[in-house]
């Protein structure tokens, strides 16, 4: 005899959660969040406001005024929805992509600026940002999301902390061992896999023989969800849920959103024209989570386009504001970095603090 | 007072700071119910509840990367590999992550961790248990490394370790363990972490050594006695940062030293005592300073140890070696 597959059928159980359709219209009636008129027009005004940072940061960074920039334009939906969810005391893990959601959670702008341009400053979180700054390793934030969540749970907290990757980092074994223990410790922890098709150059196919991310959940034993990612209010209301079943001890949760990023992986000498064609480009171009949600809030008198370019020039405006503030930042030294290392300096530090203060001082 | 074994020191000191502060957590694979591969959290669970000492799942990365996350909630986390082979799994979290965490949040965050974990031959132990990797986590900024070589001093370090704000690697040599007993005050005491010990006065020689090797350099050193050889042996206690101040002190009065490890040569910390030496008291020495360590091979299979690890007699040789140049 042959046993039956545990594939089989296991795609079906992983289907796309919708809300929103490509032209703003409602295809899961019971399944519309809870959200004030001006909820919905906040979320819509983050969206534009990040889809123009997106736009002058790499314009900064052609003119090198910015460092390291990976680029967020397509992702509005799927960083700012779940973002939305969350309340300021949960605590954000972000990747080196999800810049956007550190900003709503409290990051002064110009401390963003400073984190690309690679300065010190723009890692110090404000003391009311339960965040960390953005991970560069790619699946380290995935075990550090698992142990945040079991403090908050030690400590009794109604909160909870969420992470984000990519599709290539659900190939990372600590993707695996982060969601495993959340899992057995049943901690209050959202994962977010960002799916944007591409890791660099490899597309998502050549990652797995999954069919989706989502599923990786049952790895676990932990519930995933896999969501329309340009569609905000079901990315919105997925992760509104899984928060609701952390704080109440139900455990973690694995959101995968389908998504696409328009730009290049980084402002690093990426050309996606190498491994993208312009007609994949197209179809997701129709999906843009701004235009949908845009029809969405038009059909209900909630937005116009007068209101759109008010956005738009408040955030060029912040933008250049920050830049400024970013261009005024003291430089650092050396006798900075030594400080940063142990709360109380070695020997050899010591020893190197006294040279560098004379050598900073001539 | 009482006469402890260097496992029941680590134990001592674990409760003694379970019992002092309620932000330690203690966790790894088997520390709960069973104690701990070695005993060292023997009854400590059942003392303190799951929430303070409790058993994680197999996957050393997980368990770093959950001490750092917990440390951002405010505990203090003293999380255990079950031997220091395995921490190649668990590489980044260590120093790519918690020995930054303080630099790379400009001192927003801080990871209060101390990592314990066995190693060290002698035992005969299977394949990558008893590997001497401290030299791994010595070039890494941002952490301490302690390696304690008897029960009082194990038990001030370990005091020391978990009450430092910063990530401290606490290694523990298995032949240690239960090789022998001595006095250890029952009440709380600390040895202060980067500081070395002068473990015999001499004139002749300085042995510098840590881990296991500090008991070898004390017999090369009897041996060497029946000689009218005086030699000196220091015992760092902490590999990273080095206690340089009392090793140039001990140089500069004997003008010859050997550096020793049972790590391979080119591994473990001696080329930068040797360094160290070399810069500050180049003018005090009447001969180079020689290293004993371990071929530069794998860690040897099991029935190949007493063959391969350094010992009393490869110290004598060396000492001897200085002695004539």
């Amino acid at each position: 005899m042959s046993f039956k597959s545990p594939l089989e059928g296991i795609d079906e159980q992983f289907e796309m959660i919708q809300i929103l359709n490509e032209d703003g219209e409602i295809v899961n009636e019971d399944a519309v969040p809870d959200l004030s008129d001006d909820d919905l027009v906040e979320l819509m005004r983050r969206m534009v406001y990040t889809r123009v940072l997106d736009q002058r940061s790499i314009a900064l960074n052609r003119q090198g005024r910015l460092g390291f920039y990976a680029p967020t334009a397509g992702q509005e939906a799927s960083q700012l929805g779940t973002h939305f969810a969350l309340e300021k005391e949960d605590f954000l893990l972000p990747a080196y992509r999800d810049v956007p959601q550190l900003i709503w959670h409290g990051l002064p702008l110009y401390q963003a600026f400073l984190f690309s341009r690679g300065h010190y400053h723009g890692n110090q979180m404000p003391e009311d940002v339960n965040a960390l700054s953005p991970q560069i390793i790619i699946g380290a934030q995935i075990t550090q999301a698992a142990g945040v969540a079991l403090g908050l749970k030690r400590r009794g907290k109604k909160n909870v902390a969420i992470t984000y990757t990519g599709d290539g980092g659900a190939s990372q074994g600590d993707f695996y061992e982060g969601m495993n223990f959340a899992g057995a410790y049943q901690a209050p922890a959202i994962f977010v896999v960002q799916n944007n098709q591409f890791a660099i150059s490899v597309p998502v196919e050549k990652q797995s023989a999954a069919k989706t991310i989502a599923q990786k959940a049952a790895a676990v034993g932990v519930p995933g969800y896999l969501v329309d990612g340009m569609d905000v209010l079901a990315v919105y209301q997925v992760t509104k849920e899984a928060r609701e079943r952390a704080i109440n001890g139900e455990g973690p949760t694995l959101i995968e959103t389908m998504t696409y990023r328009y730009g290049p992986h980084t402002m690093a000498g990426d050309d996606p024209t190498r491994y993208r064609t312009e007609d994949m480009d197209d179809q997701w171009e129709k999906r843009d989570p701004l235009v949908r949600f845009r029809k969405y809030l038009e059909s209900k008198d909630l937005w116009s386009e007068e209101k759109e370019n008010e956005v738009i020039e408040a955030a060029k405006e912040e933008i250049k504001a920050a830049i400024k503030k970013a261009d005024s930042q003291d430089k650092q030294k050396v006798t900075d970095l030594i400080s940063l290392m142990h709360e109380e300096l070695p020997y050899n530090l010591q020893e190197q603090m006294e040279e560098y203060k004379e050598k900073e001082s001539k | 007072m009482a006469q402890m074994t260097m496992i029941q020191a680590i134990t001592d000191a674990l409760r003694t700071e379970l019992k002092n502060d309620e932000n330690v957590l203690v966790f790894g694979e088997d520390v709960g119910q069973n104690g701990g591969v070695f005993r060292a959290t023997e009854g400590l669970q059942e003392e303190f509840g799951e929430e303070r000492v409790f058993d994680t799942p197999l996957a050393e990365s997980g368990i770093i990367g959950t001490a750092v996350g917990l440390s951002t909630q405010g505990f203090r986390p003293v999380p255990e590999i079950q031997f220091f082979g395995f921490v190649y799994e668990a590489m980044d979290a260590v120093s790519g992550q918690a020995a930054r965490m303080r630099y790379r949040s400009g001192g927003r965050w801080h990871a209060p961790m101390t990592i314990r974990s066995p190693f060290g031959g002698g035992v005969h132990t299977p394949e990558l248990h008893a590997d001497s990797l401290e030299g791994l986590m010595a070039q890494q900024p941002g952490l301490k490394v302690v390696i304690p070589s008897n029960p009082y001093d194990a038990k001030g370090l370990l005091i020391s370790s978990i009450r430092d704000n910063d990530p401290v690697i606490f290694l523990e040599h298995m032949k240690l363990y239960r090789s022998f007993r001595e006095e250890v005050p029952e009440e709380e005491f600390t040895v202060d972490l980067g500081k070395a010990k002068v473990k015999r006065e001499g004139k002749d020689i300085t042995f510098i050594a840590y881990g296991a090797m500090v008991h070898s350099a004390l017999k090369a050193a009897e041996e060497l006695e029946k000689e009218n050889i005086d030699a000196e042996v220091i015992d760092l206690r902490t590999v990273s940062p080095i206690d340089i101040e009392t090793i140039i002190e001990s140089v500069k009065k004997t003008n010859r030293a050997v550096v020793i490890q049972e790590a391979q040569k080119q591994a473990g910390i001696a080329a930068s005592v040797v360094s160290e030496i070399q810069e500050r008291a180049i003018l005090h020495l009447e001969a180079p300073v020689l290293r004993v360590a371990a071929p530069d091979t794998v860690y040897p299979f099991s029935q190949a140890e007493e063959v391969w690890l350094p010992n009393y007699e490869d110290i004598v040789e060396k000492a001897k070696q200085s002695i004539n140049f």
